[in-house]
C-alpha cells in the first residue's frame, strides 16, 4: 500500500490555471462540484418558485420565463426534477464532498487516479451546460418529466420542447453518465488501495463507508441509464423502435412499431431506484459522523450501521418495479418488488434506531451542524415512514402519481439529503476554507429551513390522500382537485418564505469564506483524520507524513483518556475497536 | 437549544399527526367494492406508521434536550451499542413491515391476479392526448375492428379509436365520451392508449390503471353506489394533462339500460 501512495504523489501546480481550473488536486475537485452544485440547486429551486407561484397564480408573467403557459409549467418540472437529481443530489454529497474528504479520511495524499478525477468534473460540467441549452432551443426544454417516459419523450410531435430540447435532456443525462462511472471508479479504487496503515475497512468513517457503497451503487446504476438513455436517442433520431409501438399522434401514425413502453421503465427505475440511496446514503454517512461527534459518544452500533448500509444497497436493486405497480406490469411482479420493498424499510430502521441510541446518555452540543443532522434525522423518519404505503400496490392504486409521492419523495431523498449537505457544510467549510461559519445565522437558517420543508412537503400527503394528482399545470378543470387549493395556497407562501431563507445560508457561506473567524485544525473536536492536518489541508493532505490509524473512527469519552475524545491517530488510546 | 429542538420537532410533529386524525382533508367517499378492503388497509398502514412515526419524532427531541450539554452534565456514556437491543429492534421491524406487506397483498391479489367473471359489463377505455373514449359492444357482446389507419382524433366519438365500420361487428358498437356503469355489476374494462401513457384514475371507485400504447389491459372493478364520478388523468401525457377529464355516471342497471338502447337508436 506504501508503494502505490507514493507513486501517486504529485506536486502541487503553482500557475492558476493548473491548480484552481484544470486541478488534479482532489480537494480542489471536491470544491468545483460543490460550487456547481450550489449553482445547480439555486437554478432548481428557482424553477420550483415558478412553478409554486404559477399553481397560485396562473395569470401572472413570471421574470426570466414570461407568460407560463401548461407545456412552460412541464418544462419548468421536467428541469426542476432533473436538475435537482443529477446536478444537486448526485452531485454535491458524493463528487463535492466525497472527493474532499474520502482520500484525507482514509490517509491517501489524493484519489487513486487524479487525471479521471479532473476529467469526471469537467464531464459533468459539459453535462450541466448541455442541459441549460435546453432552456434556449426552439421549442424549449422537455415537457415529459424527469422520468422521461416514452412514448411521450420518444416522439417529436408528443409535444413543444420534445424536439431539440428532449435531445439535449438525453444527452445530457447520458454525459452525466460517464462521468459518474469514472468518479465512482475512481471512490472504489481509492478506497479500496489507497488507505493508509491502520486503516482497515471497520475503521473506517461511516461517511467513507457511505460514499464506497454509494460508489458501488453508482457503477451499476448509471452504466443502465447510459445504455438506455442511447436507445431513447436512437428512438428519437434513427428510426428505431426500443420503447414505441404503432402509435398515432394527433391522427398522425408515427413510424415506430413493436416497441414496449415498458422496457424504458424498467431500464429507468433499474438506475432511478439505485439513486434514490445514492442521493441519500452519503447523507447517512455524515449524520453519522456529525451524531456521534456532538453527542460526545461512539456511534451506537457501527457495525450495525455498515451493514444496513451494505444492506439498503444490495436491496436497492431489487426494488425498481415498486415505482411500476400501475404500469400495466404483472400483478404478480408487483406481489416480489413489494415484499423486498418492506425488507429496506428494516435497515433504515435499524439506521434510526441507531441515531437515537447515540443520543442516549450522551452529552450533546448543538453546534449547526449538530441541529442539521438532528433536522436529517427527523425528516429521514418523516419521509421515510410514506415508504410503506407506497411499497403496497393495493395502497398505489389510489396514491400513485398523487402528490403523496411527490411528498415522499422530496421528504426522503430532496430535503432530508439537502440537510446532510447542509450539516456537512457548516461541519466542513472551516477545514475546507480555514475559517468558521456563523454560529448564529446558521441556526436561524436552520430552524426556518426545518419549520419550512415540512409545511411545504407535509401538506403534500393530506393532497395525495384526497386524491390530488401530481405534474397538473393548473387545478381548473377537475372540480374535486379545486377544492384542495388551499394546501396549495399554504405550500406556495411555505415555499416562498424557505427559499427566501436560504439567502441566510448563502450570504454566510460566503461571508465566512472570506471573513469568518480563523479555524483551529480541530475545530468541532472531531476524531478523523481530516482534523490530524492543517487547517486548510496541505497539498498533499498531511504535510509529507502518512499518518498511521490506531483506532475505531468514534472513539468519544473513552474512559480513562486525557481528553473526551481520541483520534484515530492516537496511539496511546488503547482500544482497538 | 435542546429545548428549542424539542419544542419544534413536537410542534412539527403534533400538527402533521392532527390532520391525519382529522381527516381534513381525506380519501373521497368510495364507491367501489374495493373501498372497504383498501381504505381499511390505508387505515391500518396509518396507525402502524403514525405509532412509530409520533415514537421516533418524540424522542428525537426528549433525547436532543434530555441529553444537551450543561456544565452540570455527566459525561457521555462510553458504549459502542447493545447488539441484543439491534437483534430485538431488526426482528420486531421485520415482523411489522413483512406482516403489513402480506396482510396488503391479499387484498391485491383479490384485485388483480382474477379475471371478470362472466356477467360482467364490457367497456373498452381509449386514452388519448387530451380525451377519453368509451366503447361499449353492443347486444352482440363483441368488440368491432379497429385500425390506426381510421383513428382522427379531431372527429372524435368512433373515428377517434379508429372504428372499422365495415366490420359487423363494428355496427353496434357505442362510442361516448361519458363513461356509464350500471350500479352493483362488476366492470370488465379494457384499457388501451393511442398516443402516449396515460392513466385511468377514478378516486372514488378506488380504481386507477396506466394505459399504454400497444397494450390492451383487462381489470375489473365494481362499482357499488349511483353517483357522478370524476377521471383524471394520472400519468404525465403532454401539455394537456391537467385537462384530460372525464366523468363516470354510476346508474341503476334500467336507467343504464336506457341509456344504452337510447345510444344504439342515435346511431342508426
Amino acid at each position: 500500500m506504501a508503494t502505490s501512495v507514493t507513486a501517486h504523489a504529485h506536486a502541487g501546480p503553482q500557475g492558476f490555471i493548473r491548480k484552481y481550473i484544470f486541478s488534479l488536486d482532489h480537494k480542489v475537485i471536491g470544491i468545483q462540484y460543490f460550487f456547481l452544485a450550489l449553482t445547480a440547486v439555486w437554478v432548481g429551486m428557482f424553477l420550483s418558485l415558478l412553478m409554486r407561484i404559477h399553481l397560485l397564480w396562473p395569470g401572472v408573467t413570471l421574470p426570466l420565463v414570461g407568460d407560463i403557459k401548461p407545456e412552460t409549467y412541464l418544462s419548468l418540472l421536467t428541469m426542476h426534477g432533473t436538475i435537482m437529481v443529477f446536478f444537486v443530489l448526485t452531485t454535491a454529497p458524493q463528487g463535492g464532498f466525497g472527493n474532499y474528504f474520502l482520500p484525507i479520511q482514509i490517509g491517501a495524499p489524493d484519489m487513486a487516479f487524479p487525471v479521471l478525477n479532473m476529467l469526471s468534473f469537467w464531464t459533468t460540467f459539459v453535462a450541466f451546460v448541455v442541459i441549460i441549452a435546453a432552456f434556449f432551443v426552439s421549442g424549449g426544454a422537455p415537457l415529459h418529466g424527469w422520468t422521461g417516459y416514452p412514448p411521450l419523450s420518444a416522439l417529436q410531435s408528443a409535444g413543444p420542447g420534445e424536439g431539440l430540447g428532449a435531445d439535449l435532456w438525453i444527452t445530457s443525462i447520458a454525459i452525466f453518465c460517464l462521468a459518474s462511472l469514472m468518479g465512482a471508479l475512481n471512490f472504489l479504487t481509492t478506497t479500496l488501495d489507497m488507505r493508509a496503515k491502520g486503516m482497515t475497512m471497520m475503521r473506517m468513517p461511516l461517511t467513507v463507508w457511505s460514499w464506497f457503497i454509494t460508489a458501488i451503487l453508482g457503477l451499476l446504476a448509471f452504466g443502465v441509464l447510459l445504455s438506455a438513455g442511447i436507445l431513447l436517442l436512437m428512438d428519437r433520431n434513427m428510426g428505431t423502435s426500443f420503447y414505441v409501438p404503432l402509435v398515432v399522434v394527433n391522427g398522425q401514425i408515427m413510424g415506430h412499431k413493436g416497441g414496449s413502453p415498458l422496457l424504458w421503465q424498467h431500464l429507468f427505475w433499474f438506475f432511478g431506484h439505485p439513486e434514490v440511496y445514492i442521493a441519500i446514503l452519503p447523507g447517512m454517512g455524515v449524520a453519522s459522523q456529525i451524531l456521534s461527534t456532538f453527542s460526545r459518544k461512539p456511534i451506537f452500533g457501527y457495525k450495525a450501521m455498515v451493514y444496513a448500509m451494505l444492506a439498503i444497497g444490495f436491496f436497492g436493486f431489487m426494488v425498481w418495479g415498486h415505482h411500476m405497480f400501475m404500469s400495466g406490469m404483472s400483478p404478480y411482479s408487483a406481489f416480489a418488488f413489494s415484499l423486498l420493498t418492506m425488507c429496506i424499510g428494516v435497515p433504515s430502521a435499524i439506521k434510526t434506531f441507531n441515531w437515537l441510541g447515540t443520543m442516549y446518555k450522551a452529552r450533546i452540543r448543538f453546534q449547526t451542524p449538530m441541529l442539521y443532522a438532528i433536522g436529517f434525522v427527523s425528516l429521514f423518519v418523516s419521509g421515510g415512514l410514506s415508504g410503506p404505503f407506497l411499497a403496497q400496490p393495493v395502497l398505489d392504486i389510489q396514491l400513485h402519481d398523487t402528490y403523496f409521492v411527490v411528498g415522499h419523495f422530496h421528504l426522503i431523498m430532496g430535503v432530508a439529503a439537502i440537510f446532510g449537505m447542509f450539516a456537512a457544510t457548516y461541519y466542513w467549510v472551516p477545514k475546507m476554507f480555514g475559517r468558521m461559519m456563523n454560529e448564529t445565522w446558521g441556526r436561524i437558517h436552520f430552524f426556518i429551513t426545518l419549520a419550512g420543508t415540512y409545511a411545504i412537503f407535509m401538506p403534500m400527503h393530506y393532497l395525495g390522500i384526497a386524491g390530488g394528482t401530481r405534474r397538473y399545470s393548473q387545478y381548473t378543470e377537475v372540480a374535486y382537485l379545486q377544492k384542495l387549493m388551499p394546501l396549495h395556497q399554504f405550500m406556495t407562501y411555505a415555499a416562498i418564505i424557505t427559499i427566501a431563507a436560504q439567502f441566510i445560508f448563502v450570504i454566510n457561506l460566503f461571508w465566512s469564506i472570506f471573513r469568518g473567524p480563523k479555524a483551529s485544525d480541530n475545530p468541532w473536536e472531531s476524531t478523523t483524520l481530516e482534523w490530524t492536518t492543517a487547517t486548510p489541508p496541505p497539498h498533499d493532505n498531511f504535510g509529507g507524513v502518512t499518518p498511521v490509524v490506531h483506532n475505531g473512527p468514534y472513539e468519544y469519552a473513552v474512559p480513562g483518556a486525557a481528553r473526551d475524545f481520541v483520534m484515530q491517530t492516537d496511539p496511546a488510546a488503547g482500544t482497538t475497536h | 437549544m435542546g429545548l428549542a429542538l424539542l419544542v419544534v420537532i413536537w410542534l412539527i410533529t403534533l400538527a402533521s399527526t392532527y390532520f391525519f386524525v382529522a381527516k381534513t382533508w381525506w380519501l373521497p367517499a368510495g364507491a367501489s367494492a374495493a373501498t372497504g378492503f383498501i381504505d381499511g388497509q390505508f387505515t391500518l398502514t396509518l396507525v402502524l406508521m403514525g405509532i412509530v412515526f409520533l415514537a421516533a419524532q418524540l424522542s428525537l427531541g426528549y433525547l436532543a434536550w434530555r441529553y444537551r450539554e450543561e456544565p452540570s452534565a455527566p459525561p457521555a456514556k462510553y458504549s459502542h451499542g447493545n447488539v441484543k437491543l439491534e437483534v430485538v429492534w431488526t426482528v420486531l421491524t421485520t415482523i411489522l413491515f413483512v406482516g403489513l406487506n402480506l396482510m396488503g397483498s391479499r387484498v391485491w391479489a383479490s384485485q388483480r391476479f382474477d379475471q371478470a367473471g362472466p356477467g360482467a359489463v364490457q367497456v373498452e377505455v381509449t386514452g388519448m392526448q387530451f380525451a377519453w373514449y368509451f366503447r361499449y359492444p353492443g347486444p352482440d357482446g363483441k368488440y368491432g375492428a379497429t385500425s390506426v389507419k381510421l383513428m382522427d382524433p379531431s372527429a372524435g366519438g368512433e373515428a377517434a379509436v379508429g372504428l372499422n365500420t365495415s366490420d359487423p361487428a363494428a355496427k353496434d358498437d357505442v362510442v361516448t365520451g361519458t363513461m356509464f356503469l350500471p350500479v352493483d355489476r362488476e366492470v370488465d374494462l379494457s384499457l388501451r392508449a393511442v398516443d402516449v401513457i396515460h392513466s385511468f384514475f377514478i378516486p372514488n371507485l378506488r380504481f386507477k390503471q396506466d394505459a399504454v400504447p400497444g397494450l390492451n389491459i383487462h381489470m375489473h372493478f365494481t362499482p357499488t353506489a349511483i353517483g357522478e364520478y370524476e377521471i383524471a388523468c394520472a400519468e404525465l401525457c403532454g401539455l394537456g394533462h391537467y385537462k384530460m377529464h372525464g366523468m363516470v355516471h354510476v346508474v341503476s342497471q334500467g336507467d343504464f339500460d336506457k341509456w344504452l338502447a337510447a345510444r344504439e337508436a342515435e346511431k342508426q
